[in-house]
């Protein structure tokens, strides 16, 4: 009996190391050495390994910019891409630090799952697409249509909403992953096909003949797309929203990936016609980085990792990619959009 | 042992033999029961620690603690096939019993089809006829060494491709139709009057089970036969035509009529539902079919050679003296083939069929009850499996007493 003791033992301290790894993240984060992001399993401009094999998107650029705050290295991210079934139970139990997956910002989710939406980085809604030759012009005259979608989203249930209110009579196929919608919808088992009309645009352009498919004018919901961290990590939550933030000042302000340089030397601390505000976001003036437990130089760090919002946007899924989303709801907010960052002060 | 027996308090001092009792670790009953006890205590240390550690987890994550009530909650998404009549409404339970009944339904089927083609092919496998057994033997090897999942997006994948767009619909005299959407039949509409119907095939069906049985037992008595087969049919089809005539048409039709998008009315098979379940269908038959070729060779070649020399031609001897025998070699493995095909069926969502293991997951996402959700599959899936089991260990148990 002498040995079940130490089996007594061991079993007691391994049950007090799951109790152990439960401090803030930012310390995980910076004991570790590297960010851990959840991203989405491909989706073209906001998370998919580019033609090098390297992850690149809007989300990709998110998660590197906060790799950039903490470390002040772009590089010290590793992606984890998680489908749409599996990204919340990966943030809960610790799996991940962060997501910056398309996903949605919906009360339960803010509450029930006990996640804490800390920005939206892209105001994004559901359409739908159909095949040109069936001649629909709207999404109401989708009556009694077959409609292809993706299981476990926000969009099965806007879809459950928008058939209800205007009694379409919807017939849903639901797959598991994104490609085998868009497959089945590709070959004609679907007349339409859903989700948001961000996504819609990046996967037409996997379809077999792009230019028979149209994006219906109606959006049928708000989706606003955000990072997303555990509940209760204040500290952690400031991190990820500013970052972001960080990049909307530097459109606003003007800085650029390229220009960096130039506005740290022409705003310097005895600069009398200096702009105060950025002196105080780029840590030439002041130290906002140490109430987040950042250095004084964070913000300078994500602006030359990853440039600012408009360029990270117009490099991603801007009109000049072949996903071609135009600024829309995604412009500034003196633009006529509504990325609006509160002051840095 | 005879010793405990014999002096069970003071014995042990005393007895010379007792008094150099052994430690207990060289005690190989005492050594064995200790190493239970250990591996127990091991056991139940493991699960305490994962129990425990789920606990902590819940609370500091602050996630609301385990109930079923989520159930009753309004759904608000649908499903694209169901046996039980669905709306917007629904709550969760109600979706979540659908796609149960939907993956039954379909392992059901792809059960069938793995026994019946299975025993084919199994028995092709063995024919005489070299290009028979040839053929078998390649749908076997090919079949049971691609992943399943493989199979199953090959044959959505061919489905689909196969069939025409629904602009160009094959149709049969207007009443049936079939394109990339599925198969639309007319639903029979039960009138006033059916049950009479039915009453009488059950009838029937009763009559001409007593017939087969009372032809057998005078056939086991008397030697003499009774076209059994010829009367039974006659009896099954005569007597319900008749009272179908005279109660002036009980089941009416209603026809797939065709819609803006998609047929309305009539059955639908869904182009989901009938890949599933040929795909995990063929698939489990070149099991079956091994289970099958392994039993039969099991029965000793005197056995038939026996039947042959009795007279028996090939047919009646694989019928009423190999199989038989064969079968108590064969249930045993069978269970386990009937098990996959349900576990198997999970692999529904990835070709959109909406079997419980798909509707869990929108739920899961939609509620945020992965822990209860998992709970659910995992209960549903053990009860299946545990039914099938004992069903067919009972049979296995009516099947082994033929051994004499």
């Amino acid at each position: 009996m002498k040995h079940l003791k130490y089996v007594v033992a061991g079993v007691a301290l391994l049950a007090g190391m799951a109790t152990a790894a439960q401090a803030g993240t930012l310390d995980d984060v910076k004991a570790r050495g590297k960010l851990l992001c959840g991203v989405t399993t491909g989706l073209a401009g906001f998370g998919a390994p580019n033609d090098k094999g390297e992850w690149a998107g809007l989300d990709i650029d998110l998660c590197k910019g906060v790799a950039a705050a903490v470390f002040g290295d772009a590089s010290k991210v590793e992606f984890k891409p998680l489908s749409a079934e599996q990204r919340f139970t990966a943030l809960q139990s610790g799996e991940v630090d962060m997501l910056a997956r398309n996903s949605t910002w919906t009360l339960k989710r803010d509450t029930e799952l006990k996640l804490d939406f800390v920005t939206v980085n892209y105001y994004d809604g559901q359409g739908f697409m159909v095949h040109k030759d069936t001649g629909v012009k709207s999404a109401l005259e989708l009556k009694g249509a077959t409609v292809c979608v993706q299981e476990g989203t926000t969009t099965e249930k806007n879809m459950g909403d928008f058939d209800k209110a205007n009694g379409l009579g919807f017939e849903p196929v639901k797959f598991k992953e994104n490609d085998q919608a868009r497959a089945a919808y590709d070959e004609g088992r679907c007349d339409a096909y859903t989700t948001d009309a961000s996504g819609l645009a990046g996967e037409r352009t996997a379809l077999k003949d792009p230019a028979n498919n149209i994006i219906l004018p109606e959006i049928i919901s708000k989706e606003p797309l955000g990072p997303v961290v555990r509940h209760g990590d204040n500290q952690w939550g400031d991190v990820v929203r500013w970052t972001h933030y960080a990049t909307l000042v530097a459109e606003e302000k003007g800085i650029t990936q390229a220009n960096l340089g130039e506005v740290i030397a022409a705003n310097g601390a005895d600069n009398a016609s200096a702009d105060p505000e950025t002196q105080r976001m780029l840590g030439i003036t002041g130290n906002l980085g140490e109430g987040m437990g950042l250095t004084i130089t964070w913000a300078q760090d994500v602006i030359k990792a990853v440039g600012n919002y408009g360029e990270i946007f117009d490099r991603n899924i801007g009109p000049k990619t072949n996903i071609g989303l135009e600024r829309g709801l995604n412009a500034l907010w003196n633009k006529g959009g509504l990325q609006y960052a509160p002051p840095f002060n | 042992m005879a010793l405990a027996k014999g002096a069970p308090e003071s014995g042990a001092a005393a007895d010379p033999v007792a008094s150099q009792a052994v430690v207990f670790w060289r005690d190989e009953r005492k050594r064995g029961i200790l190493a239970q006890v250990v591996v127990i205590a091991l056991l139940a240390g493991f699960f305490w620690f994962l129990l425990r550690n789920f606990l902590i987890k819940q609370e500091l994550s602050g996630a609301p603690p385990l109930s079923l009530y989520f159930l009753q909650d309004v759904a608000g998404f649908q499903l694209s096939f169901s046996l039980i009549p669905l709306t917007l409404d629904s709550p969760i339970g109600r979706l979540i019993a659908a796609g149960a009944l939907n993956t039954l339904l379909a392992a059901f089927f792809a059960g069938i089809i793995a026994t019946f083609l299975g025993l084919i092919v199994g028995i092709a496998r063995l024919s005489k006829n070299w290009l028979i057994s040839r053929i078998a033997a390649t749908y076997i090897e090919i079949i049971r060494n691609i992943p399943l999942l493989l199979q199953l997006v090959f044959w959505y994948g061919g489905v689909l491709t196969a069939l025409p767009k629904p602009k160009d619909s094959i149709s049969i005299l207007e009443m049936v139709f079939l394109n990339i959407k599925g198969l639309f039949l007319p639903m029979p509409i039960f009138q006033e009057g059916v049950g009479w119907f039915f009453m009488s095939i059950a009838v029937c069906i009763g009559l001409a089970i007593a017939i087969a049985r009372w032809a057998r037992n005078r056939q086991m008595a008397t030697g003499q036969q009774f076209p059994t087969v010829i009367v039974n049919t006659a009896v099954i089809i005569l007597l319900p035509s008749f009272v179908f005539v005279m109660l002036h048409d009980p089941i009416g039709w209603e026809y797939p009529i065709k819609g803006a998008f998609n047929f309305k009315g009539g059955l639908t098979v869904q182009p989901e539902m009938t890949a599933l379940i040929i795909g995990i269908g063929i698939s489990t038959a070149a099991y079956v079919a091994e289970i099958v070729r392994a039993g039969i060779n099991s029965v000793s070649h005197g056995q038939s050679e026996a039947a042959h020399a009795l007279g028996l031609k090939s047919s009646w001897t694989l019928r009423l003296v190999v199989l038989p025998q064969a079968l108590r070699v064969i249930i045993p493995p069978m269970i386990s083939q009937y098990l996959n095909v349900v576990k198997n069926s999970t692999l529904a969502g990835f070709i959109g069929y909406a079997d419980l293991f798909a509707v869990i997951g929108t739920s899961q996402n939609q509620t945020g009850r992965a822990v209860e959700c998992v709970i659910i599959l995992m209960v549903f899936y053990l009860t299946i499996s545990l039914i099938i089991s004992t069903v067919m260990n009972v049979y296995n148990k009516r099947a082994a007493l033929v051994e004499r």
